[in-house]
């Protein structure tokens, strides 16, 4: 393993079997990108749809083909810069299966007639500069009443399939990146498309523009943080590997400012990714006006890439001096899950209301993270597969609920909706009961398993709390039961489109994995606890 | 027979799955699903219990594993099914009064619009409820006590036009939730001190485990128990949630669900074994609440509400009976088999006179009924009198015991709970008969009145659909009681799961000694009503049995003013005292918590200004706090 570094002039190794799921993902990005070069305007959306949905699938076959071989304690390769080892295959799995249903969300044309994606803002309207949240832009040009669409103007813009590919493909590195540098390189190539993928709404424009700009500024100053902290922890340590700074950590004598100075900003910089509380303010504004299937993704895919590298930073580099920075993290917890609870009770936008419970949950999945234990690593990777398919089937589900323009989001043109769609508020009643971790849902079982790991490492004040802030959480889920229950429903309130066949499979396919892992989640846990990281 | 036990848990689940997700397809013939899934189920329940009661005593208990649930790391949940005397009793009582209160509503729910619903939650209900008894473990426990508490909100808020029923759920929910995290954290640390938490694991490793977490383990157990059964503190959601149908208030909140916490305690058994600590506190909270749950009934008006402020007391007996430890278990559940039987009687009853009375529930407005609903006022009748404990009626034979065993704990503790389990059955005695008085005789006040839409009052006797299962319930409340207690059956029948009984301390006071004394407070509470209540009309039909007492006290006025200054003034002072802490200070602290969460969310609103620079400033800042705090737990 460490031949490549002592033998200087050796080509690196390369394990290409093991690598093959994120080269299929990236390979297929680029053949994207040359599509949209080569490929006439008309057959772009189906071949870019084909193309990416073969390449998850293929991948996801590469993955599967591999895994039962695989090494029991993972391998390390490309210069031991990746090490794909047991948590990273799940994660792996986890964000190949959520990005596969999250694409079918995205290449969704029915709902919104052409797609959700534009690159410009057509014609009317488009002069306004900046703006705030609650600005709204008039709707473009007619396309409900079917109106010809003018060249282009009504078609979808389709680089989003490679841009979603390549930040699956940096996720997927992001969290098997064995040094910090290959760490933030994925973050980079993780991040930049999905500020893109944030600007392209179709609809209310200046709000998805404004989340597009304010992601790309906080997330280029948490970049900043986490390149800092990376830069303190050299001097640290002399390098960049995960392993090399636990050691150093365990048995140097230089100053260990350098060593928490460098781990604070690195961690702040993951915190900011995973929308942890104190870092979470960019979530709501970002996740309310990005396009909702952009949000499914993000809020999805994003999570289990930031958790999942947290994970690995603070196992494989950092368990020497847990003692240090526990408290820290106690406190991060608890800020985050007191912030997502209690800010989403005065919510009026059920996206904005998603984004606090997402903050919520993210606290609890700190405390996962900060177990370090066996069965906290599965737990937490368990919780986070969980609550991806969760959340991307309440976004799905969001998306249906419209009036003229555009999507419904404020709750009060919920009002009875059960009345007129039962079965659409019937699934979303469950999705959200699965949120408010109520048993026979997932929620419950991936709550059920982090409180218990965090339990057994003396972590008990931190659940009683988290139980108490999941209590005061339930409350707002419950209210938009009460609202598509109980209420008369508004004059001109909103309807439920029927959605087409991508869609439909995005809902049915989070609400059934929802489900499934809250009733039968034994095969799902057994992978997740298949074995610690490779170092 | 056992290996299929899940058939129990799963007939229910499918009917509620067929009526919720075949929609209006299923309106015609849903409800007769509803019934007849309850009734297989029911027949099931009765098989498995002859094929148990052919088998020897030691084995009658046996688990049905399913599949593996949550396995992770040491941490294994499977899913099973633990068949053994005390779970099938459960199931026996759940699934037979279920199937009986789902008839009636065939009768009660006949002409609601939404009556595919109503059957669909309450088979949900009864399944949920299945889960909560036959899991072999507190995980599975905890997925029915979610169930429950999940179908216990969507049929309070049944009639959810009503802003007072969508309140009353969510109260509920709350108030439940409270509990639950009791009960979460009591699983949790099982776990984490025994490692395992399937009962067998958990009664198998409770001695090994510190003396102080076993306390701990024992009182969040009970806050559970608390807040699912409406103990003190955790009542004030009970009463509210009569706003639902009747038969849910008899189904859900009298006989099954609010049971659920002495259900807990008495499975939970060897924990409190090993804490005496634990079993007072259980014994505490079941006296005050007996006690504070009796007071208040006298002070309302609404049938309903006295009724239910009846259950919260009548539970208050059992947790102050599984309190008294081992031979209280069993006295417990009798006491919960039998207030199954005659509070679910009671509540059709009500639920028979409001149909009949345009559903007014103010008694003030009833009067003379007996004549117009002779059914149910026979049938009401006998569920009134095993309630306050009449010779040789169910209540007579659970009740009294209790009150026997309470003075049977010795010492300081005999008297105490003892004589609040004897003032208890005087004052049950008390609002009962005046509940029976004004409901039943008198005057026939509503012939002079109209309902609030302006509609005569035609009372009328309910239809047989209704009255059948009234009448099955009052055989229940007659003689359930003596069947029990004949050659000590329900004892040695339970004995599998609770363990050998034995009888506790010396008692304070001979048994003879007791019984006298209860029928004395019984028939004080009586008198003592029928002299408020019937005043300033001779009632016209005054129960012969007490005409002579009545008349004596009567010679007296000084007495009686006495009587009212000494007893009836400090208890309307206390219930309405009662009342007024219960509206203001629980209700205040419920409703306050909320506000202040939502103005406290309000005002840290404000934070989210939608501005990339205040974003940028709170990142640096909570950075800045996050490096502080490192460097800091380093160096100082």
């Amino acid at each position: 393993m460490f031949g490549a570094q002592v033998t200087a002039l050796s080509p690196p190794s390369v394990d290409y079997t093991a690598m093959l799921p994120v080269l299929i993902v990236l390979g297929a990005a680029a053949v994207g990108v040359l599509l949209e070069a080569f490929v006439p305007r008309h057959l772009r959306w189906s071949v870019q749809v084909t193309v990416s949905l073969v390449a998850l699938a293929g991948a996801g076959i590469a993955l599967g083909a591999y895994v039962p071989g695989a090494p029991a304690q993972g391998v390390t390769t490309m210069v031991d810069t990746l090490a794909i080892d047991a948590p990273a295959l799940f994660l792996w799995g986890t964000l190949l299966a959520l990005s596969f249903v999250a694409l079918l969300f995205i290449a969704e044309r029915t709902v919104e007639p052409g797609g959700a994606f534009v690159s410009q803002a057509a014609l009317r309207g488009a002069a306004g500069a900046g703006g705030s949240v609650s600005t709204r832009e008039p709707e473009t040009t007619g396309g409900r009443d079917g109106a010809a669409p003018a060249d282009g103007a009504r078609g979808m813009q389709t680089e989003i399939f490679p841009l979603t590919l390549f930040a699956l493909g940096g996720m997927m590195t992001f969290v098997a990146a064995n040094d910090l540098l290959t760490m933030f390189i994925a973050l980079e190539v993780l991040s930049l498309p999905l500020y893109l993928m944030c600007g392209l709404a179709r609809r209310r424009r200046l709000l998805s523009q404004e989340s597009a700009v304010k992601y790309f500024l906080l997330g280029a100053f948490a970049s900043a943080f986490f390149l800092y902290g990376l830069a303190l922890l050299y001097g640290y340590a002399g390098s960049v590997r995960l392993g090399d700074i636990a050691t150093a950590a365990a048995g140097s004598d230089r100053s260990d400012t350098l060593l928490f100075a460098g781990f604070g900003l690195l961690v702040v910089g993951l915190l900011f990714k995973g929308s942890v509380g104190p870092f979470h303010a960019w979530t709501p504004d970002v996740y309310q006006g990005a396009p909702t299937s952009v949000t499914g993704f993000m809020a999805a895919c994003t999570k289990v890439a930031a958790f999942g590298a947290m994970l690995r930073v603070l196992y494989v580099g950092f368990e020497g001096v847990s003692w240090e920075w526990r408290g820290i993290l106690w406190a991060v917890a608890i800020v985050s899950m007191a912030v997502g609870a209690v800010l989403g009770l005065t919510q009026r936008d059920v996206k904005r209301m998603i984004a606090y419970s997402s903050i919520a949950h993210a606290g609890f999945l700190v405390i996962g993270v900060m177990t370090l234990s066996d069965s906290g690593l599965a737990a937490t990777m368990f919780y986070l597969l969980a609550y991806g398919f969760t959340t991307l089937a309440a976004f799905a589900v969001v998306s249906l609920v419209r009036d003229a323009d555009g999507e419904a989001t404020d709750l009060s043109s919920w009002a009875g909706l059960a009345k007129r769609s039962p079965l659409i508020a019937g699934v979303f009643t469950f999705l959200l009961l699965a949120l408010a971790g109520i048993p026979l849902t997932s929620g419950f079982v991936g709550k059920f398993v982090v409180f218990s790991a965090a339990l057994g490492e003396g972590l008990a004040p931190l659940v009683v709390l988290a139980l108490v802030f999941s209590a005061v959480a339930a409350f707002y889920y419950l209210r938009v039961v009460v609202v598509m229950y109980f209420s008369e429903p508004a004059a001109g309130g909103a309807s439920v489109t029927v959605p087409g066949a991508f869609t439909t499979v995005t809902i049915a396919a989070g609400t059934i994995v929802t489900l499934l892992l809250g009733i039968y989640p034994g095969f799902a846990l057994e992978w997740a606890g298949a074995g610690g990281f490779a170092f | 027979m056992i290996a299929s036990s899940w058939l129990l848990v799963a007939l229910p689940a499918l009917g509620a799955l067929v009526l919720l997700a075949g929609g209006k397809r299923t309106d015609g013939w849903g409800h007769l699903l509803g019934c007849a899934t309850v009734i297989a189920s029911f027949a099931y329940a009765l098989a498995l219990f002859t094929t148990l009661l052919g088998r020897q005593a030691a084995d009658r208990s046996a688990e049905a594993h399913l599949f593996s649930w949550i396995p992770v790391g040491e941490l294994q949940v499977d899913i099973a099914l633990l068949i053994d005397p005390l779970s099938v009793t459960f199931a026996l009582l759940i699934t037979g009064v279920g199937a009986v209160i789902h008839v009636y509503s065939l009768g009660y729910m006949g002409d609601d619009p939404e009556r595919r619903k109503f059957f669909a939650y309450m088979n949900l209900f009864v399944a949920a409820m299945l889960v909560l008894v036959l899991g072999n473990g507190f995980v599975s426990l905890y997925l029915g006590w979610e169930g429950v508490g999940l179908a216990s909100y969507l049929l309070i808020g049944f009639w959810q036009y009503k802003p007072s029923a969508a309140t009353a759920a969510k109260k509920a929910f709350v108030m439940n939730r409270v509990g639950d995290i009791g009960l979460a954290v009591a699983i949790f640390l099982m776990w984490k001190h025994i490692g395992g938490t399937s009962y067998a694991e958990v009664f198998a490793g409770i001695g090994d485990v510190p003396t102080d977490v076993a306390l701990v383990i024992a009182l969040l157990l009970l806050l559970g128990a608390c807040g699912k059964s409406g103990q003190v503190p955790l009542q004030a959601w009970l009463p509210d949630a009569m706003e639902g149908p009747t038969p849910v208030s008899a189904l859900i909140h009298a006989a099954t669900m609010v049971t659920a916490g002495v259900y807990l305690i008495a499975r939970a058994n060897p924990i409190y074994n090993v804490t005496p600590t634990g079993q007072l506190v259980v014994t505490i909270i079941g006296a005050v609440t007996l006690l504070v749950g009796a007071i208040i009934g006298c002070a309302y008006d609404d049938i309903k509400k006295v009724l239910a402020y009846s259950t919260v007391s009548q539970i208050g007996y059992m947790m102050l009976a599984v309190g008294l430890g081992p031979f209280g278990y069993a006295l417990a559940i009798m006491h919960l088999l039998t207030h199954g039987f005659f509070k679910a009687g009671l509540f059709l009853g009500a639920g028979s006179v409001m149909h009949g009375m345009n559903d007014e529930v103010d008694m003030r407005k009833f009067g003379g009924l007996y004549r117009k609903m002779p059914i149910t006022f026979v049938t009401f009748g006998l569920g009134y009198l095993a309630l306050i404990g009449f010779p040789f009626l169910s209540g007579y034979y659970s009740k009294d015991a209790i009150i026997d065993a309470a003075f049977g704990q010795g010492g300081w503790q005999g008297w105490v709970f003892g004589g609040a389990a004897l003032l208890g059955a005087g004052i049950t005695a008390f609002y009962m008969t005046r509940l029976m008085v004004l409901t039943f005789f008198g005057k026939q006040r509503w012939a002079e009145l109209t309902d609030s839409e302006g509609r005569e009052f035609h009372p009328h006797e309910s239809g047989p659909v209704m009255t059948v299962p009234m009448m099955l319930l009052a055989v229940g409340s007659v003689g359930a009681g003596y069947f029990f207690v004949q050659g000590e059956r329900l004892v040695h029948w339970l004995t599998p799961s609770l363990g050998e009984l034995e009888h506790g301390a010396e008692p304070v006071l001979g048994h003879g000694t007791v019984v006298a004394a209860t029928m004395t407070a019984v028939a004080l509470g009586v008198v003592l009503a029928v002299l408020l209540v019937a005043r300033p009309e001779t009632p016209v039909e005054r129960p012969a049995r007490v005409s002579a007492v009545v008349q004596a006290a009567r010679a007296d006025l000084y007495g009686n003013a006495l009587n009212e200054a000494l007893f009836a003034r400090p208890g309307i002072w206390l219930s309405r005292a009662l009342v007024y802490v219960d509206n203001r200070g629980v209700d205040g602290v419920v409703n306050g918590l909320a506000a202040g969460l939502g103005g406290g969310s309000g005002r840290l609103r404000r934070l989210q200004t939608g501005f990339v620079r205040s974003y940028a400033l709170s990142m640096l800042a909570g950075a800045g706090v996050l490096l502080g705090l490192l460097l800091m737990v380093r160096f100082v």
